[in-house]
């Protein structure tokens, strides 16, 4: 099998565990962070600190850089505006994230738990990732 | 604001927060590519040929972290309090918007952060942002 889409795997893997080691696969948790005015958990900042710390690292490594250390080519976005589109999505994400305290990437670990819940919420994510793709059509349709 | 002591998990957090940044890494040094849940997920839905083993295979990584989990320990606690039907609300919401924003927490908040993307480092004040209103108004304003 291509090296490629094993090293796909293990990052998923390695994400995911480290969401779990993390205490961010637990809605609960979450919600504690964003709770400023209750008995606040400052957890979350911690998780974000240490990722983009080692993060940092990669992306100043392959700036500048073309492919990646096995040949394939950087797919970084190019995109440099702050649109309506960034901005509004983003205040859109926070309020449905505040509302279950569910991220994408929590909610695909918790739904490998197996918790109702988790697997209801990975549907409707699914299903509102499917009605910006039929939004995006008739849009795209509608300029042409 | 008062520091709730008795959940705050400061080595956890960053520990796992550091398994994040180690997936990040691996995946823009290796495959070339941005870490993101939102993205790599979405793109499943208009799938494109040659484009979508990789993504499965990430995503099956993710799901099946707590099963490679529970190979050498139980999982940690998930306290999903969000009604079915407020679940189902959220993960529209997210599903759609964070399509439209182009990102969520592990796009623009690792990935895009670590790099110093103007577009991400909005993108997260703007989600962070209003996932504090939202907990702020649905925890002592409506008191669900």
């Amino acid at each position: 099998m291509n090296k490629h889409f094993v090293s796909a795997f293990v990052t998923g893997l390695i994400f995911g565990i480290g969401l779990l080691v993390s205490g961010m696969a637990n809605p609960d948790k979450v919600l504690s962070f964003l709770d400023i005015a209750g008995a606040w958990d400052p957890s979350l900042a911690f998780v974000m600190g240490g990722a983009i710390a080692v993060g940092a690292i990669a992306f100043t490594f392959v700036k500048g850089r073309t492919h990646s250390l096995w040949g394939e080519p950087l797919r970084l976005p190019g995109k440099k505006d702050l649109d309506k589109r960034l901005i509004m999505g983003s205040l859109g994400f926070g309020i449905g994230w505040g509302l279950a305290g569910f991220c994408p990437g929590p909610a695909l670990v918790a739904f490998g738990t197996g918790a109702p819940k988790a697997i209801v919420f990975v549907a409707a994510m699914v299903a509102g990732m499917a009605i910006y793709e039929v939004i995006e059509k008739s849009r795209t349709k509608a300029v042409n | 604001m008062t520091i709730d002591l008795s959940s705050f998990t400061p080595w956890a957090s960053l520990s796992g927060g550091v398994l994040i940044g180690i997936a990040a890494a691996m995946f823009i040094l290796l495959n070339g590519r941005i870490a993101g849940i939102s993205g790599i997920l979405g793109g499943l839905l208009t799938p494109q040929k040659g484009d979508i083993l990789w993504r499965a295979l990430f995503i099956a990584g993710m799901v099946l972290a707590p099963t490679a989990w529970l190979l050498m320990a139980p999982l940690p606690d998930m306290q999903i309090d969000a009604s079915y039907p407020l679940l189902i609300v959220a993960g529209l919401i997210v599903g759609i918007s964070t399509r439209y924003g182009s990102g969520c927490t592990s796009g623009h908040g690792v990935c895009g952060i670590s790099r110093l993307s103007p577009r991400s480092i909005v993108a997260t004040l703007a989600f962070m942002f209003s996932g504090f209103v939202t907990v702020y108004i649905i925890r002592h304003l409506v008191g669900m």
